[in-house]
């Protein structure tokens, strides 16, 4: 019962490993050895390397849709087949007039990003397979495109690639022009990774529901990732067509798509650094070993199949000592609600009053009734009980609010004003956060990042300005870090900010939620069985904490089986039964009410 | 011109609903969709001719042999690539593991077999025209699937626990049916699919290590459209697919053909995900 724990064993701001050499040396090593690479005046050696440039440049913008995003996209060589004939056809003007050959590669790179919004449509409803299917017959199409397009193609012989003149001319020119551009894309990449964005694609790809609730719109944030990975595969091409200097089909073979898939597995999921490393291991291998060629696809199809069967977590896994250590075994969280005010911003007494009505909501799962005419009222700067016994509608009532279902019938409305069904991801506009039953946080993210995600809505850059880490971008990071930190250490968790969430128990990933609710700066919180797990200190202490925001102006809907909690801290209850109100009232006529006593709380 | 255009395209059609049957069997029976199913149709091709073309053997040996390779192909797809990824379902593992392994065996055939097309043995020599095995050899193959799979479902012990463990998986396991040998048994089932696929239509497709690519994508095309787990909408699907696909080859060109079903495709994804058949799933709260 001390506050041993919160000057426990784990240290904010302490970094692992790979993440230390991610922050700095690698890249700067790297970037010498780029840099010097021509004095060794190895023309051998500079084309391996502008190939391992060239790759990187489409691998990085595929490692945010794979990485990152967790879509699979495996047929992404397509917009390096797209960049590649754009660039050429333009330069050498079968198609139009001949273009100058770096406004051709613009043009590859538009082409690329437009490919890769059509591409990615699918995705924005469908994951997996279709998507993997998708971007795989694309690839089949564009070849056989290519090959039919003999005009504009060259068919099967092929057309030239564009040559870049001066001063990126072909010898170290080029080499350099593929360094610097390889370099500027792992810069914006890494700035996407660590911003709102990367860190709302890692929320869809693991914990895509609590996304939705945190105000992430998936369509929008796909598309932009789409555009900026198609994008970096265009002008990828263009460098490509120029290296061959001859392309024809044959060139864009599947095997450079798996090539670009395993590097980004093996480097791990959600690095930049391990992708980056695969990549240029991967060129580099198969010049090294000349009398494998043959098998070079097999091999790489072998890899990817030990590595998803073996270790699908990536090397980035295996060396994330960080999360060897053990952490303190007796934690305890001890949360402080007098930091609620700050992490809410301003003075609670002076926020309006407002109310979330329910009338007449009827949802039907087939012939099952779920809810069936509910009326319920959650006004702010109350706590609002939600009980009965299991399958009588109480967290479809709070689905229904957040929007995850839509109702057959009746009205929603926030202060008279329409709230509409469904549209999840909308809510966290209206300032209504929530919790989930089974808590639903990123395993693979810290802590810290998980609390983070709950403020995208309150970030002010767009995409854009992230990929160029402008003043704005620096700034959403610098108050949603702060404002985490704030949210963390009202719930008691700020010593464990840094560790991996999927390390934490239980309890503590209930906590964890609520402070990502938090970091909305909500109106209305719905918590939907805070308690279940918790120790009966720790639900005392979740009670303060409930009872806390509610003083600080927050309408509070608590699903909850506790019956102790529901009596302690509301200021109203609701019964229900089969989806229908049983009994409405303050605690007191609802535990001396016959028939809730009866067929709910018992004797 | 019409003619050909529709006994060609009904008979690479067919081709195009076998494999579509195929990704049908093994998701019933797994919900998993496997890239293996390409790679089957570009054995069956290229083991028919090696056993038929390249060792002499006769005709019905041949197809028996091929069909035994698919059934063993199915075990293995199912041991390697999908028995240790289903535990974790939802992370869609079985994508990579199963498109790893038909690449690995679409190598292997590529260095063995030659990466040059090969011409497969004709078999029954009757035409040419209409009468000629090409046309109906794939359509026949696909009606004997049909019938041959309804038979299993309807009249079997063995084809309603499939049915069973289609449905409800967790329920059937709870009844006492063996899930792991039924599943074993389906992918078995798909591998024969798959392989009698490739090898009806191999006179047209030829034997070709290529063809996985093509038929991968294009067998999946009726799975989307027609509705994950609805053979009849593969069968549907894959015929329309098949004509239209030779229409607009012999019409406009390659190019508009490819950019069309491409299209077609795309489209369809965005405003029906579930397919044009299909029924829609629950919500995940």
């Amino acid at each position: 019962m001390t506050d041993a724990t919160a000057s426990g064993p784990v240290r904010v701001g302490e970094r692992s490993l790979l993440g230390k050499l991610e922050g700095s040396v690698s890249w700067i090593l790297l970037g010498l050895v780029g840099l010097l690479l021509p004095l060794l005046d190895d023309s051998y050696i500079g084309v391996i390397a502008q190939r391992a440039y060239i790759y990187w440049i489409l691998s990085a913008g595929l490692n945010l849709v794979v990485g990152y995003a967790g879509q699979i996209a495996i047929g992404w060589v397509s917009m390096l087949t797209l960049g590649a004939y754009t660039t050429a056809a333009l330069t050498a003007g079968t198609a139009t007039d001949p273009w100058h050959p770096y406004l051709a590669l613009i043009a590859g790179g538009v082409i690329g990003a437009a490919a890769g919004v059509i591409v990615g449509l699918p995705a924005l409803r469908l994951r997996t397979f279709y998507f993997a299917m998708t971007t795989l017959g694309f690839a089949t199409i564009v070849t056989q495109v290519a090959l039919a397009w003999k005009s504009v193609t060259g068919g099967g012989v092929g057309t030239p690639g564009p040559v870049f003149p001066w001063p990126f001319d072909p010898g170290w020119g080029f080499y350099y022009f593929c360094f610097i551009l390889a370099a500027l894309a792992t810069w914006m990449t890494a700035n996407i990774a660590s911003s709102r964005f990367g860190r709302a694609l890692v929320a869809i790809r693991d914990a895509e529901v609590a996304a939705e609730a945190s105000g992430i719109a998936k369509p929008r944030l796909l598309i932009a990732v789409f555009l900026f990975a198609g994008a970096l595969g265009g002008v990828a091409g263009g460098l490509f067509a120029s290296l061959q200097s001859y392309i024809t089909p044959d060139a864009f073979t599947f095997e450079i798509s798996v090539l670009f898939f395993i590097a980004i597995l093996i480097g791990g999921r959600g690095s930049i650094l391990g992708p980056a490393l695969g990549t240029i291991i991967l060129t580099a291998l198969p010049e090294f070993a000349a009398p494998l060629v043959q098998w070079s696809t097999f091999l790489y199809a072998a890899l990817l199949l030990v590595i998803v069967l073996v270790i699908p977590g990536g090397i980035a896994d295996l060396l994330d000592y960080k999360n060897r250590r053990p952490l303190e075994q007796h934690r305890e969280i001890v949360p402080r609600p007098d930091l609620l005010g700050r992490v809410l911003g301003g003075d609670g007494r002076s926020r309006g009053k407002s109310t979330i009505a329910l009338r007449d909501i009827e949802l039907h799962f087939g012939g099952v009734r779920a809810i069936d005419g509910l009326d319920l009222e959650v006004r702010s700067g109350e706590v609002h009980g939600l009980i009965g016994p299991n399958g009588s509608g109480k967290t479809t009532t709070l689905n229904v609010i957040s929007g995850y279902y839509r109702p057959n019938a009746g009205q929603m409305t926030l202060d008279g004003a329409e709230l509409p069904f469904a549209l999840p991801h909308a809510r966290a506009g209206y300032r209504i956060s929530r919790t989930f039953q089974t808590p639903r946080l990123v395993g693979a993210a810290s802590v810290l990042e998980n609390v983070m995600i709950g403020g995208t809505v309150h970030g002010h850059g767009t995409f854009t300005e992230s990929i160029l880490a402008l003043p704005r971008h620096r700034r959403d990071e610098r108050h949603l870090k702060a404002a985490a930190l704030q949210a963390l250490a009202t719930v008691g968790l700020e010593s464990l900010a840094q560790v991996r969430a999927d390390r934490l128990q239980h309890s503590e990933l209930r906590f964890i939620e609520i402070a990502r609710a938090l970091m909305l700066k909500p109106a209305f919180l719905l918590l939907d069985e805070p308690a279940a797990g918790l120790s009966a200190e720790e639900i005392r202490r979740l009670g303060n904490l409930i009872k806390a925001s509610s003083r600080e102006g927050v309408g509070v809907l608590l699903v909850e089986h506790h019956a102790d909690l529901i009596f302690d801290i509301c200021d109203r209850v609701t019964v229900l039964n089969l989806g229908k109100t049983l009994a409405a009232g303050t605690p007191n006529e609802i535990r001396s009410h016959r028939e809730v006593v009866s067929a709910y709380l018992g004797a | 011109m019409f003619a050909s255009i529709v006994s060609y395209g009904l008979a690479v059609g067919a081709v195009y609903a076998l494999i579509g049957i195929t990704y049908n069997v093994m998701f019933s029976a797994s919900r998993v969709f496997s890239f293996t199913a390409g790679m089957l149709g570009m054995l069956g091709g290229v083991l028919g001719a090696l056993f038929i073309t390249e060792w002499g053997l006769p005709t019905i040996v041949g197809l028996v042999l091929v069909l035994a390779c698919g059934a063993v192909l199915g075990i293995v797809t199912e041991i390697v690539t999908v028995r240790p990824v289903l535990k974790s379902i939802d992370q869609h593992l079985y994508v990579l593991s199963t498109l790893a392994f038909a690449l690995m065996i679409q190598q292997l055939t590529a260095i063995w077999w030659g990466t040059d097309a090969r011409p497969f043995p004709r078999l029954i020599p009757i035409g040419p025209g209409w009468l000629d095995q090409q046309f109906w050899l794939p359509m026949l193959a696909c009606a004997v699937t049909i019938v041959g799979l309804e038979l299993l479902y309807r009249k079997t012990l063995i084809g309603r626990a499939f049915l069973a463990i289609a449905e409800d998986a967790y329920a059937a396991r709870a009844l006492g049916l063996p899930e792991t040998g039924l599943r074993m048994a389906s992918y078995a089932l798909a591998g024969m699919i798959g392989a009698l696929a490739g090898f009806s239509g191999a006179e047209i497709l030829l034997a070709f290590f290529g063809n996985q690519a093509i038929l991968n994508f294009y067998g999946f095309v009726p799975v989307a459209l027609g509705g994950m787990g609805s053979n009849r909408g593969a069968v549907i699907g894959g015929l329309a697919l098949g004509v239209f696909q030779q229409a607009a080859n012999f019409l406009v060109g390659g190019i508009f053909a490819a950019v069309a079903v491409f299209a077609v495709f795309i489209v369809v994804l965005l405003l029906r995900p579930e397919g044009l058949a299909g029924a829609a799933t629950a919500r995940r709260v």
